[in-house]
């Protein structure tokens, strides 16, 4: 790995997150891959090592850090398994709307008990009709007295069912469109949420993807994040928040299959040598590793950028997480081709690196509506150019 | 409640190589880690304090570079940490070492109980923690299995036997020497991490405790290593099959031809 400068804290972090994935994770990876059991176990050993607080400030229980300790602790959870590592970072992305746009009383109330990781988070904005089309969102809420009254069904909501604390996106006023749109801060148990059928995924499988179902929900109007009609923004500048996690997770991912390749290819035998003697192994190896190094280096630097404060930051969140989830994908299924055969059974990791690694093209904007934020950006800016 | 806990650095190996000439360990080339049986007495201090309040401190006797065992069990929760380190105490063997940490001990004063592994992963011998309590007069419990509970003046514990377990009920201050079935270690906290980086480590050399000059090192270690080996494998076992009226007959051939 390229030395990245970091601080001696974030050196910490990383061996800590390492120690725990070498320990705690890999031992248990393909298993809950098979069981679809939700890692608890992990997650109270994330929350006592204080890692849920990296990415929250010291007065609210936090360790004071950012986007790029984030990045650090979902990389190195990722080269163990990519499920476990996203039950992580997608409490994460349901705490940073309230980070960004809590009040204060929001932010005491709340994030105390995330950063100790006593209560998982969860964001909750794709239906079954509104995928990348978020103007699309049919989750009502009604304002009613002291109470908004949400009606309407999430899906495909990570850590649902498994998170105690929800932020929801729902339309205040249709008419507007995206502009209609507003964020919620929703506790499980609130009377009229429940929860919907559980997904069966082809990767991330230790993590849990669920339904939330919302029938005459009753959310105390001082829940609402930010003011009406702000869901929208709310939600890209959340994204842009996490979106570097979604790269480190795919950066994560890549390196667990490119070390297990490495490994297989030194002591696979054919021909009477060890297939990591022949060009077109190391050639393959080499690109894999380059290509890795260059997603952990814009990621590194998205995360930096966003750490210190610059205002728009999300074209080069959106090229951190294009980038380094294609780069997954693309040294997954390598790795996969180096195992051969073995590379397409269960009984070897690399499959289940190629199955978790699809979903960081595109959870969290798929890399089409990446390519659209990024593209965007370039019209704007020469558009101002010119002026 | 005071918690002290003692611990000692190991090579990281449990295939340790043995010089054949000299008869001493090959240190060289392996990492060096806090002996296995340790971390546990660690983690069952941490608890201690997490559930009865308290101050815990761990101890060691070792090289100066033994100052990495001690961070790394601040790292894991203990409060401070005591290095006893001089020319002075190098060649002591299970006897001086125990003396020595015993007056250690005293000198930090008050304490309810002492925790130690059941065992260091390289000696295997087990005497320096009844030593201590020894040196100490106090009682020892070894083999602690479970700490049932503590009150101000005695403790209950579970003890570890071949057949099952003790239930010992001892007064305080005590020593306890305890065994993996106790718990489950943790993974170190970050804060405790970042605690345990800028922690001053208490170091004390031979003038600062006291103790007698001819008690300590070699000269006050009466053991001697004669020869130190891998005793051979266990050879495989044998079985037997057929009815039970054959196989009984054939065991008891093979008994009478032992004799």
């Amino acid at each position: 790995m390229l030395d990245y400068l970091l601080t001696d804290e974030q050196k910490m972090i990383q061996q800590l997150c390492r120690q725990i994935t070498d320990e705690k994770i890999r031992p248990v990876a393909l298993e809950l891959d098979k069981s679809e059991e939700f890692p608890w176990e992990i997650m109270n050993i994330i929350a006592q090592s204080d890692l849920f607080g990296l990415y929250i400030e010291e007065k609210y229980g936090g360790m004071g850090g950012g986007v790029l300790e984030l990045c650090i602790a979902t990389e190195e959870f990722s080269r163990g398994c990519g499920g476990i590592a996203i039950c992580y970072a997608a409490s994460a992305l349901g705490t940073y709307p309230i980070i960004l746009f809590g009040n204060e009383e929001q932010k005491q109330r709340y994030l105390p008990d995330l950063a100790k990781g006593k209560r998982l988070a969860a964001f909750a904005i794709t239906e079954p009709a509104a995928g990348s089309d978020a103007s699309a969102i049919e989750t009502s809420a009604k304002k009613q007295g002291d109470f908004y009254i949400l009606n309407g069904t999430k899906h495909f909501i990570t850590n649902g069912g498994e998170a105690d604390i929800y932020v929801v996106i729902a339309m205040t006023d249709k008419s507007k469109g995206a502009r209609g749109a507003s964020a919620f801060i929703v506790e499980k148990g609130t009377e009229g949420f429940s929860f919907g059928k559980k997904e069966d995924k082809m990767g991330i499988r230790a993590s849990a993807t669920r339904e939330l179902i919302f029938t005459d929900c009753k959310v105390p109007k001082e829940n609402l994040l930010g003011r009406e009609g702000m869901g929208f923004i709310l939600t890209m500048k959340t994204f842009d928040m996490s979106r570097p996690g979604v790269a480190a997770q795919a950066v994560g991912i890549a390196q667990g299959a490119l070390d297990e390749a490495i490994k297989y290819a030194r002591q696979r035998q054919q021909f009477g040598k060890p297939i990591s003697s022949f060009q077109g192994i190391q050639f393959m190896l080499a690109d894999m590793a380059t290509q890795i190094e260059a997603a952990r280096a814009l990621v590194y630097a998205a995360a930096r950028e966003i750490d210190s404060g610059v205002k728009d930051v999300g074209p080069h969140s959106a090229m951190a997480k294009l980038f380094a989830s294609d780069v997954a994908m693309k040294v997954t299924t390598d790795a996969v081709q180096i195992f051969g055969g073995y590379g397409y059974m269960k009984e070897y990791p690399v499959e289940k690196f190629m199955r978790d690694a699809k979903i960081t093209q595109i959870y969290e904007g798929t890399n089409q509506i990446q390519r659209n934020i990024i593209a965007l950006a370039l019209v704007k800016e020469s558009i101002k150019n010119k002026e | 409640m005071n918690i002290i806990v003692c611990i000692k650095q190991v090579p990281e190996t449990t295939q340790v190589k043995i010089d054949p000439q000299t008869n001493t360990l090959i240190r060289e080339g392996v990492a060096s880690i806090i002996n296995p049986f340790d971390t546990y007495a660690i983690e069952e201090a941490v608890r201690l304090k997490e559930k009865y309040g308290g101050k815990t401190t761990v101890i060691t006797m070792g090289p100066p570079q033994a100052e990495s065992a001690l961070r790394e069990s601040l790292s894991l929760g203990i409060d401070e940490a005591v290095l006893l380190s001089d020319r002075a105490f190098a060649g002591s063997d299970t006897l001086a070492t125990s003396y020595t940490l015993s007056k250690a001990i005293k000198k930090i004063g008050s304490f309810d109980i002492i925790i130690c592994g059941k065992q260091a992963s390289d000696g295997d011998t087990a005497q320096v923690g009844p030593g201590i309590s020894a040196h100490l007069d106090i009682p020892q419990i070894t083999y602690v299995k479970k700490i049932r509970e503590i009150k101000d003046n005695y403790a209950i514990f579970e003890r570890m036997t071949e057949e099952g377990y003790e239930i010992i009920k001892s007064p305080l201050p005590c020593l306890i020497t305890v065994v993996k079935e106790i718990n489950t270690p943790r993974l170190p906290s970050l804060k405790n991490l970042m605690r345990a980086k800028k922690a001053t480590i208490t170091k004390w050399t031979f003038i600062d405790l006291d103790i007698e000059e001819d008690r300590v090192g070699l000269k006050g270690s009466p053991t001697w290593v004669v020869k130190i080996f891998t005793p051979p494998p266990r050879p495989k076992g044998q079985i037997l099959d057929g009815t039970i009226d054959e196989t009984v007959e054939k065991l008891a051939k093979i008994i009478k031809d032992i004799k």
